[in-house]
């Protein structure tokens, strides 16, 4: 019990609150741990236990068993950064960055504008532009092989139409990160343009009724109201895109396996060829813990620069 | 020239029945504050995005100052719409948003800055201009919608209950600003609402629409006294009219509601018959002691409501509830039995079959008691 506080006059109760244990006063934080326990456990499990094995194998040699043997400091690092044939597959993945990202978003952001329109029929038309995201890569990338198949495929066909010669799309070296792209744009189209499609019906009829009434044509109503109402989706659409491109694998490893040469050698792909090919496990640790900080910086340097344009509602 | 006319205009979606709107005649005269009331769903929403090119006109013509204007596009037809919900763009702030329209219309700037300047005067949003509608409150998003269509300067404005999202004392206060400024600025506004106060309060003429069909056109005064159907008799009016059917006997001159309630007066013009009769709370009063002109029955109270200087309450007439409006404050309960007297000379009839109106004879004309004040 509290103690009778000995200036005051008995009239008013004492706000002397009776003594609780230390476990009794961190119950809120108790039962939100248990709330979060399941999340947690799993988070522990598949993403920090690997994070932090990760990292620290990248100061490690490693054996065939993937197990640490010589502590080596920053070695591993300093060998990437001299290494030609990293500093290539990072300038790799940033071209393809680079091809992929802006064209997806340009890209879903036109067809979600037709698809938008109220025309007959226009349910058949969402449903085959958002088709490709029930596609998976592996399918997609079978699908892709055959159309740049140099003498078969539909692509060389098309062109030889016009009368451009054959391309060996995935065997020449200046064409083969570019056809990689194609397939990854046309990966990402049905998920971009998914959320897009969304995002501009979400956006309030009257606005445009209220635009018409003082004259606005289409162009006017999609630079000023548009664009600035769905920048919050678009934004969404780019930091996505932008992280998956970064970590691209499956349409990579299906269609050109890293070359030719090296050209299409993107970061993870020579990640997976270090740690499962060549079982050089410290080295590939390096390699993600890379990866992994230049993700970091881009999304960053995205949210610092690009969300100013951003208006959330 | 500003004014709308409508000629047999009709709406239907698609070519599939029923009418939105039928076979709708009306002309709005350049200057005027014209009403369009209803019920909600009774098309007049429809109807004014159709005046505003909003939606297509199924059938009729359309005609704004005397030109045919159903194929012009919105911004050929030279109005400012003020949307239900403002629809102000939230990217924008305040400055931005009213300007919008001028900047479309490429006015130069200067024009743009004086026009701005004078709108926000106006309606007090001088200090809110770099604001974003998110950070303003439902008054004040109301009129930046206001100067949105103040600016624009057209001589037509349509609204679209412009203040269904305003708590009831800033309602109050809008309508009379709203009212102002279109005096001020000769605009010929049509206003769409449900709320039939505002329509009574705010109109020159009004139109009453249920279920696409105009009920009664005149102004807000002439409707009230002389409802032309039990629908508009009932919509306009709060509390609304007392109903109930009624025998007229011709030769005795007498109408009877009941056995106990009987109201003898001459209606030369009405066959005998069953008719519905209505007669606005207010007209039901306090009897006065040896005046035998009045006509007086016993009722039961069922209900009071105590408004401060009236009071309402409720009786039974044969399967109807009536209410009774009483100047004054009077400490009734449920159960009470009181005398009443009915003022026979404010009764309306209609026919029962059509109800339409086929008696009504407000002995207090309004323009005869102006004269006897104005001075």
């Amino acid at each position: 019990m509290a103690m009778e506080n000995p200036t005051s006059t008995g009239k008013v109760p004492s706000l002397n609150m009776p003594y609780r244990t230390f476990w009794e006063k961190t119950r809120p934080i108790q039962v939100a741990i248990l709330f979060l326990l399941p999340s947690l456990i799993l988070f522990s499990v598949f993403v920090f236990y690997p994070l932090f094995r990760t990292i620290y194998l990248s100061f490690f040699l490693t054996n065939q068993k993937g197990l640490p043997t010589v502590f080596v400091g920053f070695d591993n690092f300093i060998q990437l950064f001299q290494s030609a044939d990293f500093l290539q597959s990072i300038e790799a993945t940033f071209l393809f960055v680079l091809y992929t990202v802006p064209a997806s978003v340009v890209i879903s952001l036109f067809l979600a504008l037709l698809a938008n329109e109220k025309l007959k029929g226009i349910h058949f038309f969402r449903t085959i532009f958002a088709s490709s995201l029930g596609v998976s890569v592996a399918a997609a990338s079978v699908t892709w092989l055959f159309i740049f198949n140099p003498t078969m495929g539909v692509l060389n066909r098309m062109i030889s139409f016009f009368g451009i010669p054959e391309i060996n799309w995935l065997a020449d070296p200046h064409w083969a990160l570019l056809a990689v792209s194609i397939t990854t744009i046309w990966l990402n189209l049905g998920f971009s343009f998914l959320i897009i499609l969304g995002g501009l019906q979400n956006i309030d009829q009257s606005l445009y009724e209220s635009s018409s009434i003082d004259g606005a044509g289409y162009f006017y109503q999609l630079r000023r109201i548009t664009i600035p109402m769905l920048s919050p989706t678009l934004f969404f659409i780019m930091t996505v895109s932008l992280i998956n491109a970064f970590q691209t694998f499956g349409q990579i490893d299906l269609l050109t396996g890293g070359g030719p040469g090296q050209t299409t050698n993107l970061m993870v792909y020579a990640i997976y060829k270090d740690a499962f090919v060549n079982f050089n496990f410290g080295k590939a640790s390096a390699e993600v813990v890379i990866l992994f900080l230049l993700i970091l910086i881009v999304t960053l340097l995205q949210f610092k620069f690009v969300e100013k344009k951003v208006h959330y509602q | 020239m500003s004014e709308v006319e409508l000629l047999s205009v009709s709406k239907l979606y698609g070519n599939k029945q029923p009418y939105i709107i039928k076979n709708l005649s009306v002309t709005i005269e350049s200057g005027e504050f014209f009403v369009i009331v209803g019920p909600s769903g009774c098309g007049k929403s429809t109807l004014l995005r159709m005046i505003a090119g909003l939606e297509d006109i199924s059938e009729g013509v359309l005609r704004i100052g005397g030109e045919m204007a159903n194929h012009w596009s919105p911004s050929q037809r030279d109005i400012s719409m003020v949307f239900q919900n403002y629809a102000l763009y939230p990217h924008l702030n305040v400055r931005e948003n009213i300007i919008f329209g001028l900047r479309v219309k490429k006015i130069s700037h200067e024009e743009r800055e004086k026009r701005l300047l004078e709108a926000c005067e106006m309606l007090n949003l001088t200090d809110y201009l770099n604001r974003k509608p998110r950070e303003l409150s439902g008054g004040q998003r109301q009129r930046v919608a206001l100067a949105r269509a103040i600016v624009s300067q057209s001589p037509i404005c349509l609204m679209d209950e412009p203040l269904s999202n305003l708590d009831a004392k800033l309602r109050a206060h809008m309508r009379s600003e709203i009212r102002k400024i279109q005096r001020q600025f000769g605009t010929t506004m049509i206003y769409v609402t449900h709320d039939q106060v505002e329509a009574m309060t705010m109109g020159d003429r009004m139109m009453i629409l249920n279920q696409g069909e105009i009920q009664q056109i005149g102004r807000p005064i002439d409707i009230y006294n002389h409802p032309a159907n039990t629908f508009v008799a009932s919509f306009i009016g709060s509390p609304q009219m007392n109903m109930c059917e009624a025998y007229y006997d011709g030769t005795s001159q007498e109408l009877r509601i009941n056995n106990d309630l009987k109201l003898t007066m001459a209606l030369p013009k009405l066959k005998t018959s069953t008719y519905i009769i209505g007669l606005r709370p207010e007209y039901i009063h306090i009897p006065q002691p040896n005046n035998s002109n009045q006509t007086t029955v016993q009722v039961v109270i069922n209900h009071v409501e105590l408004l401060g200087n009236d009071t309402l309450f409720s009786f039974q007439v044969n399967d109807q509830q009536w209410t009774a409006k009483w100047n004054g404050q009077w400490l009734f309960e449920p159960g009470d039995k009181i005398s009443i007297a009915l003022d026979a000379d404010a009764i309306c009839v209609f026919d029962k079959g059509t109800r339409q109106l086929v008696h009504s004879s407000i002995k207090q004309d309004h323009d005869e008691l102006q004269k006897g004040v104005l001075a």
